[in-house]
């Protein structure tokens, strides 16, 4: 599991401190269930104990040929997934703007109409029997990171009357240490539901909530087969640990 | 004007949604051939060093309602106080042991179940050893940023009254709230969202 990805030096400082207004609150009642499931008291402040600084890191040896290819990685053998066909691809950076290599992506999604393959889900629009709406990938040196999928299709859900989710990949991060796990979700340019969700909207900071719509990017989109989104996700920085005053041996 | 410290924002989250299983645990979830395993089922294999036990986990809404649809993940120490890290500098984990699990609760009864080791103690930041604990991460539909608890042992009375993180909290009335009872070789664990017993998280 701890196979070495970089050369670089292990990081062992703690991280910086979460902003959490530019999180999304627990209890956001716009988000109807969300007021059942969010704490209430204060959250305890812990800073930097060794059972968060440390995380699990993932080698390439987990993953498969098409772990991320979407288009493929469920489809039987010759055919693919119905859809516009994209590559979403970025970087995974820390607050400083360093690249983070070796960080574990899974992602998921709806197929092209909207419907999940969850024995939970039923809405009408029918499944794609060459479409799962799993992947993974690991980033590399640079923290750089690419896979190909069909664009999810927007879907209702019953909160509001008549509130549908705009189209949208789920996105699940590890980096180096634990306290940096992040789930979160990627939306698309010029979609004019990202302004309508309740769950986007569990965000209070408009430029925050910007930082989750990937770019349509012509440059990197291979002619006549598939467009381009680029996705960078920042995960926590963390101090130097240069200075930090651990005792020796710990 | 000075110079800027060139910072980045964190991301910010998003909840995982009733279907983080298609992703996080597929197999679970019913979608067969994409990964040969779900990753973070196993945390041990027969040569793991340590006292074998097993974590029973179950998160709790505000109504008394076990969630169905959550996903749990666990990072411990190995049975010497070692993590299984490249952030790990005081010597070399367990290889038989990857001190990351990862559960979807039960769609009918709530609960999941992890097979692990009892973790050694590990040095709070000033040297002071911290009661074994095992540090948990929850994401759900309706969470919208994961929480963060710790479960420390029932049978660890005495360590757990010397553990300078639970020394820190304020209300000790809820210092119960991260103790799991054990039974055999079974530690309980409920989590419990909001209400009377709601569970101490943290900001870490």
């Amino acid at each position: 599991m701890t196979e070495r990805i970089s050369n670089r030096r292990p990081e062992t400082g703690a991280f910086f401190r979460r902003d959490l207004n530019s999180h999304p609150p627990a209890y956001a009642p716009i988000y109807k269930t969300s007021v059942l499931r969010s704490p209430r008291r204060a959250l305890l402040s812990l800073d930097g104990t060794l059972s968060e600084i440390t995380g699990p890191v993932f080698g390439h040896n987990i993953l498969g040929e098409l772990d991320n290819d979407l288009i493929h990685n469920f489809a039987k053998p010759g055919e693919s997934a119905i859809g516009p066909r994209i590559i979403v691809y970025g970087k995974v950076l820390d607050e400083r703007g360093k690249g983070v290599p070796g960080a574990l992506l899974e992602f998921w999604q709806a197929n092209a109409g909207g419907r999940y393959r969850h024995k939970k889900e039923g809405y009408i629009a029918p499944l794609d029997p060459n479409f799962g709406g799993c992947g993974r990938t690991i980033t590399d040196e640079d923290g750089a990171y690419s896979l190909r999928t069909i664009q999810p299709g927007p879907y209702p859900w019953p909160n509001g009357p008549n509130d549908w989710r705009p189209a949208h990949i789920h996105f699940s991060i590890f980096g180096h240490g634990f306290a940096q796990r992040l789930i979160t979700q990627m939306y698309f340019e010029g979609d004019p539901m990202i302004w309508q969700c309740p769950i986007v909207r569990t965000i209070p900071d408009r430029a925050a909530i910007e930082r989750l719509v990937a770019a349509l990017d012509m440059e990197a989109t291979i002619p006549m087969d598939a467009r381009a989104y680029k996705f960078d996700i920042v995960l926590r920085g963390r101090r130097s640990s240069l200075f930090e005053n651990r005792l020796e041996g710990n | 004007m000075v110079q800027s410290l060139d910072r980045l924002k964190e991301s910010p989250s998003q909840t995982a949604g009733p279907y983080a299983h298609i992703g996080l645990t597929p197999n679970f979830s019913g979608i067969s051939g994409v990964y040969d395993g779900d990753l973070g089922a196993a945390m041990v294999n027969e040569k793991t060093r340590g006292e074998r036990i097993a974590v029973k986990i179950r998160v709790i809404d505000g109504s008394g309602t076990p969630l169905k649809d959550a996903v749990v993940e666990i990072w411990q120490a190995d049975a010497d106080g070692l993590h299984n890290s490249p952030s790990e500098m005081r010597g070399t984990a367990d290889p038989n042991f990857t001190g990351w699990g990862r559960q979807a609760t039960d769609m009918t009864t709530g609960e999941c179940l992890f097979e692990t080791v009892k973790p050694g103690r590990v040095p709070f930041p000033d040297g002071r050893l911290m009661a074994p604990h095992i540090t948990i991460w929850i994401v759900a539909r309706g969470i919208n940023i994961g929480l963060h608890t710790r479960m420390y042992f029932g049978d660890e009375e005495a360590a757990n009254a010397e553990d300078p993180v639970l020394a820190r909290i304020e209300h000790r009335v809820r210092v119960p709230t991260l103790i799991a009872p054990r039974d055999g070789d079974t530690y309980t664990f409920d989590i419990h969202l909001q209400g009377e017993r709601e569970a101490v998280f943290f900001d870490i």
